[in-house]
């Protein structure tokens, strides 16, 4: 019997989709992503804006780093705080700042927010919300300060405040209460901390420090740990022992014969 | 809509009047019970003279306004002349039916232009296209057919269709869950378009003031 080999066809291969839809329905657990609890949190104020995040990044019910850094770099004056899974908030930004950074070569122009934001909510409108990546984009271009919010399915807001992660609700019910328009640089670092402040503790996905991040026309000031609510207290007593607190019983001293073993060099000549 | 995505539970209206169109939405975005958004702007430029509003799921009615305004730009520029609100409607037909399985969007196209004036499409969800003297949609629309039927004219004037508008999009966020926040009007005509916000302490209320 002759038997024919199938010429490979071009396009996708949902082969291993269907293997994997036919072990679900085996019952065979099909393992998850990991997704974090998150509090971020960003406003628009006179002549910037400012960028917040907390420091905590879980994997289930542990805390896996109790201060990482969620206010990511897409360009020189455009910064993004990520939500959502871990690696995918962290993958999309350096994926996209690296196109914005070939972007600018070729234009020699600097990077327009609007330019990031269709980026990232193109790439994340093509995996259809199977990028759990939901991202605040901050930055000063030539339109002025401006802010967009990109949710997972590839949804785009453009807003002067806006919070996300599952510490939003508590964040965004401070700025409800306290936003204004054209705050001062100050106060507008200090409501994003007390929202980050409010989702830190109010929310368990979220803890740990505050990450703020001030981005004004030619100048970003970076605040990695802008204030430290959970540090850690020192220790009443001290639970290191004394030297000699157990006593020597016995001492015994035992030889130890060492054989190095020489090797000859080779003769390479 | 699938788990997660975010949603504009909406009312949307449009009405054809002498010179023109009126068109106005709402402006809440939920994302299951939460506001995502509570001032979204739900009345998106295609054209100098055509809009689009959208319904569904943002995420798809964003993607395809994108796609239909990149077109409609390359139209311009290729034949010199302004897409007739049917063009912009056909595309919008064409993209929401071809991809009927993975979209979730009720879309209303209006505008004016110098061949039909003032004109409304409406393209509901299984991706159908119609042209209609006045379209409401969006999950507030069910409660608002009856006031509609009632008071639409044919030849009203600009602000007979714009108060229209305003109570009719106002009743139906007094209804619907998913509908409220405030009140976004954009008027098209040959002169161009005039946007009006109204803000949700200045929303008509009617026989229940409070």
């Amino acid at each position: 019997m002759v038997t024919r080999l199938e010429q490979p066809r071009g396009g996708f291969n949902f082969d291993n989709f269907q293997r994997n839809v036919s072990l679900e329905q085996k019952g065979i657990r099909i393992p998850k992503p990991i997704k974090t609890g998150t509090t971020i949190a960003a406003i628009i104020y006179k002549d910037g804006v400012c960028l917040g995040a907390d420091t905590r990044a879980t994997s289930g019910p542990i805390v896996a780093d109790k201060n990482c850094a969620k206010i990511h770099y897409l360009a020189p004056n455009i910064y993004c705080c990520g939500a959502g899974t871990a690696a995918d908030t962290e993958f999309t930004t350096a994926l996209i700042s690296s196109q914005l950074e070939l972007h600018r070569l070729t234009t020699g122009r600097q990077t327009r927010l609007s330019t990031a934001r269709s980026m990232l909510c193109q790439m994340l409108f093509k995996y259809q919300g199977h990028v759990s990546a939901a991202l605040i984009i901050g930055g000063y271009d030539v339109n002025g300060p401006n802010l967009y919010s990109v949710m997972p399915h590839g949804s785009v807001d453009n807003v002067p405040f806006m919070t996300m992660g599952s510490g939003s609700l508590a964040a965004m019910a401070v700025f409800e209460r306290s936003w204004r328009k054209d705050l001062e640089r100050q106060e507008a670092i200090d409501l994003v901390k007390d929202a980050i402040d409010a989702g830190i503790f109010n929310d368990l996905g979220s803890g740990s420090n505050v990450d703020i991040n001030v981005i004004e026309k030619d100048k970003v000031d970076i605040y990695r740990n802008y204030y430290k609510p959970n540090e850690r207290a020192p220790k009443e007593k001290v639970y290191k022992f004394k030297r000699g607190t157990t006593p020597i019983l016995k001492e015994s001293i035992k030889d130890i014969l060492v054989i190095t073993e020489g090797v000859e060099a080779m003769d390479i000549s | 809509m699938k788990p997660g995505e975010v949603n504009l539970g909406t009312s949307l209206m449009a009405v054809t009047f002498k010179g023109g169109i009126v068109i106005g939405a709402d402006t809440r975005t939920t994302s299951g019970p939460y506001i995502v958004n509570r001032v979204t702007d739900k009345l998106t430029p295609i054209h100098d003279r055509i809009f689009a509003c959208r319904s569904g799921s943002a995420a798809d009615t964003q993607a395809i306004a994108d796609i239909v305004r990149l077109y409609s730009e390359m139209y311009s520029v290729n034949f010199g002349e302004d897409p007739t609100i049917r063009t912009a409607a056909a595309l919008f037909h064409d993209i929401c039916y071809q991809n009927k399985n993975a979209l979730s969007a009720g879309i209303i196209v209006a505008g004016w232009d110098k061949y039909e004036g003032g004109s409304v499409y409406c393209i509901p969800l299984g991706g159908s296209l119609h042209k209609q003297p006045f379209a409401t949609a969006g999950s507030g629309s069910t409660y608002v057919y009856g006031y509609c039927d009632k008071n639409f004219r044919e030849n009203m004037t600009q602000q007979e269709a714009v108060d229209f508008v305003k109570n009719g999009i106002a009743l139906s966020i007094s209804r619907d869950g998913s509908s409220g926040g405030c009140i976004r009007i954009a008027t098209i005509t040959e002169a161009g378009v005039d946007k009006i916000f109204i803000p949700g302490d200045q929303v008509p209320t009617f026989w229940n003031k409070s």
